[in-house]
């Protein structure tokens, strides 16, 4: 019995750990279907995570009563601007000036994690605490609300009812982009444009709106990974750096999936348990970075099948990472 | 000469002009009047505009100044989208299809018209569309398992879906047999019945005269004459697109002393994707000869020269090379192509992606002419002095037209490219000479100086390879002509007596059963 309660303990974690893989995952694929490969991901994470701390603290900290809706939609709505505003970034100087996109996630990348830690020591500063972190107890409880019956389902209702409302929201999300891409007109153009945007614009597809649409949407989606890690998952804890590498695990989750968000779903569970594994296999501490190297050389090991199998459907986007320029010669 | 504004016409251009940076004039002061239910040939070299006026027309580019009217009222034409609303559409040279779709799934790419998305209802469509004007094609089929002739059938489908009234095609024909190509001319007279107004871009004249009711021939970005079909000659439509009288005829001499030079036998050779591009290839390549190789794209002509470069590895089959001064053989099979070339093989290969290949687009002429040389001398440093003099003997003796030698190659046009790259491989004296389509995307002159100057090294004994997509020219350079069929020999003719119809059946031939149907 002890056996079986560890597994679902296990499961349990991996789907909180995965959850934040999933909304990045999710949204990389969105943006890298129209041909952007924003490699910018794990910083909109970050700008999604602080951007929805700082909403959520100046409602904790207004003195105003808390209600739960608002606490959820203040810290919500505010993370989906931040990462919006990133994305934009990203996107006007890829899509609208054409530079380099993998210089400029990169760049993005660096200054999301920037910005999030200069923002998230200010607040400290601001709370004059003596610990290096910020705690945001009120507005992570309205995150961490569960269904009411979910623990008189026992072992059931731990594993399929025992979390925040963003995890279900994150699946959701990642089968509304997978129905989106494969059955709908304008999946089938987004896909076009990243397929060849050439061939989208000759057809009258208006490519620049798409890749600024899917820039911006996944730029969103995967802000939210940002804001569960921080007011579900870590208790609404904000500390520095502690969101991670989670950013460029979800990059690899993209490749693991195969560019479809349904198999991301799956993935990031399974990245997640893995990130987690050490915590329930005897290793020695000098092993451990062994162990969390774990999902890379998952990710490695598909890469290593997909390319065998040769398959047209399971390659990456044709022009992901150029940019497009009408008028060239 | 040009009518006034009516809806008597269907298309008409009026004083439209584009340039692009301040240099390049691509059309200037151009009218053109389409009538409904003909087709209309625009006619013209490489470099004349006519694929830029097309694009006008079709929204990709937007004119510096002129206008556009359609069915007699002024458009503005701002997107393809824009022209498609005025029921005009374009198939382009170089298709535009996603890969990865099916043919419905590109035909129906770009199309909001309010209605649920329904695939299954547009591959209907698309099954009638094609019932009605003759075409064959498989809805469901993804592209990258189509042929050439499939993809275009889909462009051609994915404008008459839209309703398309003016279609214009680019260069149809160029990568097309004769069989294909007279069933898109069927086609194109299904059409043509069915009220359409179709223009033709094309410099292939007698494809002109066999499906045009008039023929607009443009130089230089000008309009130069609109002529009747029915009244004009390939002569006088050559002297108008040129400017000046041009003889048609390749020279073509006896091989004198042919000696074997390169024989290959038996080869196979099985692509990364694990397709067996080469089946069992044998033939020999003689001194002082040219080999033409004749084959519908794809049918392995690019695979076997790698092959022979030292570019791709073997399954099976060898490669014997015999040196021309004491007739020892070489096995060429499993060298590199810098091995090849220390074991003193002269073997010159002109690739048919001259900028992929070939040279180096951001280098300069003289640095181009290096890559071929970088090895000589003991020294740590190079010598630039040789290959300055070579680059400048080049552009003197093969009339580059470059600001400069320190001109980067991608800046020049594409004639002016494959003319640095033919001049620097014939300058290494090669004694087998390879080249891939060395005169696509030349125009009319340069096209007759590159065969002149494959006639020169035959002359100098030189084993000439040449692979061609025009079977006229191929006919009329060649002295012997081998045809490829999905990567199988299907048989070798004499260019003197062979017909076109006989190399263009055997190019769908496999082991004398045809592949069409």
């Amino acid at each position: 019995m002890a056996i079986i309660e560890q597994i679902v303990e296990l499961i349990v974690r991996a789907i909180m750990q995965g959850t934040p893989l999933l909304f990045g995952s999710t949204g990389e694929i969105l943006t890298e279907k129209s041909g952007n490969l924003n490699l910018g991901i794990p910083g909109i994470m970050y700008i999604g995570a602080i951007s929805g701390v700082i909403g959520g603290f100046f409602y904790q900290n207004s003195g105003a009563k808390i209600i739960t809706v608002l606490a959820i939609i203040i810290p919500l709505l505010s993370s989906l601007l931040g990462s919006l505003i990133a994305s934009l970034i990203y996107g006007f100087l890829t899509i609208t000036l054409r530079a380099n996109q993998n210089v400029t996630g990169l760049a993005l990348t660096t200054f999301g994690v920037g910005i999030g830690n200069f923002f998230g020591g200010s607040l400290i500063k601001i709370t004059n605490s003596d610990t290096p972190y910020l705690a945001l107890s009120k507005i992570s409880a309205a995150y961490r609300t569960t269904l009411p019956f979910a623990n008189k389902l026992g072992l059931f209702g731990q594993l399929f009812f025992s979390y925040g409302f963003m995890v279900y929201l994150a699946v959701i999300i990642a089968l509304i982009v997978s129905f989106v891409l494969k059955r709908t007109r304008v999946g089938l153009q987004l896909r076009s444009v990243g397929e060849s945007p050439a061939t989208a614009d000759a057809a009258g597809v208006n490519v620049n709106r798409y890749k600024y649409f899917a820039t911006c949407i996944g730029g969103m989606i995967a802000g939210l990974g940002g804001l569960y890690y921080i007011l579900d998952y870590s208790k609404g804890i904000w500390a520095n750096d502690a969101f991670g590498d989670r950013g460029w695990l979800a990059i690899a989750i993209v490749i693991f999936a195969i560019w479809r968000p349904n198999v991301s779903i799956l993935g990031s569970y399974l990245f997640g348990g893995l990130y987690i594994l050490f915590n329930y296999v005897s290793v020695s501490m000098n092993l451990l970075p062994l162990m969390q190297m774990l999902p890379y050389v998952v990710t490695i090991i598909v890469l290593v099948i997909v390319s065998m199998r040769k398959k047209r459907e399971n390659q990456p986007p044709a022009s992901l990472g150029t940019n497009y320029f009408r008028e060239e010669r | 000469m040009s009518e006034t504004v009516n809806e008597k016409y269907a298309l008409q251009l009026r004083k439209v002009t584009k340039a692009f940076g301040s240099k390049v004039i691509a059309n200037k002061d151009v009218d053109l009047d389409v009538r409904y239910g003909e087709v209309l040939a625009i006619l013209g070299e490489n470099g004349s505009g006519k694929t830029t006026l097309m694009n006008m027309i079709a929204g990709i580019y937007h004119p510096d100044s002129g206008e556009i009217y359609v069915n007699g009222e002024k458009a503005s034409i701002n997107s393809p989208k824009d022209a498609f609303r005025y029921r005009i559409g374009m198939v382009h040279q170089h298709f535009k299809l996603v890969d990865l779709f099916t043919a419905t799934e590109n035909i129906i790419l770009g199309i909001n018209d309010g209605t649920k998305y329904n695939l299954a209802k547009a591959e209907e469509e698309v099954k009638k569309i094609s019932e009605k004007y003759g075409f064959i094609l498989n809805p469901q089929k993804k592209i990258y398992e189509m042929s050439v002739s499939e993809k275009q059938t889909v462009e051609i489908i994915k404008v008459l879906y839209r309703g398309a009234d003016i279609l214009i095609l680019d260069e149809p024909t160029a990568v097309l047999t004769p069989q294909e190509t007279e069933k898109l001319f069927d086609v194109i007279r299904n059409m043509r019945n069915d009220g359409k107004s179709i223009l033709i871009i094309t410099h292939k004249l007698h494809e002109v005269l066999a499906i045009s009711d008039r023929v607009t021939v443009l130089r230089k970005g000008e309009h130069i004459a609109t002529v009747n079909t029915a009244q004009t000659s390939e002569n006088e439509l050559t002297e108008m697109m040129v400017g000046k009288r041009v003889s048609l005829n390749i020279g073509r001499s006896d091989p004198k002393d042919a000696q074997d030079r390169l024989v290959v036998s038996g080869i196979n050779l099985t692509s990364p994707d694990g397709v067996k591009v080469l089946k069992d290839i044998s033939f020999t390549a003689k001194s002082g000869e040219i080999l033409g190789i004749a084959g519908i794209a794809g049918s392995g002509q690019r695979e076997l020269l790698e092959a022979i470069a030292g570019l791709r590895t073997l399954d099976s089959g060898n490669i014997l090379y015999i040196k021309p001064s004491d007739s020892e053989k070489v096995e060429l099979r499993s060298k590199t192509p810098l091995q090849i070339r220390e074991l003193g093989v002269r073997l010159s290969f002109v690739p048919e992606d001259r900028l992929g290949m070939g040279l180096v687009g951001n280098m300069d002429i003289i640095d181009n002419m290096m890559l071929r040389s970088y090895k000589k001398g003991k020294s740590v440093f190079v010598d630039r002095q040789p290959p300055k003099q070579l680059a400048e003997e080049i552009i003197n003796s093969l009339e580059v037209v470059t600001p400069s030698a320190q001109t980067p190659v991608r800046r020049l046009s594409g004639g002016n490219v494959q003319k640095v790259l033919v001049g620097r491989e014939i300058a290494s004296a090669p004694s087998v000479l390879m080249v891939a389509y060395p005169v696509r995307g030349l125009d009319i002159n340069s096209s007759y100086t590159i065969y002149n100057l494959l006639n020169k090294q035959k002359e100098n004994g030189v084993a000439v390879i040449y692979v061609g997509e025009d079977l006229d020219v191929l006919l009329e350079l060649c002295d012997r002509i081998l045809v490829l069929c999905s990567g199988t020999v299907s048989g070798v003719l004499d260019g003197r007596t062979a017909k076109k119809e006989e190399i263009g059946l055997l190019m769908t031939k496999v082991n004398g059963v045809s592949e069409n149907e």
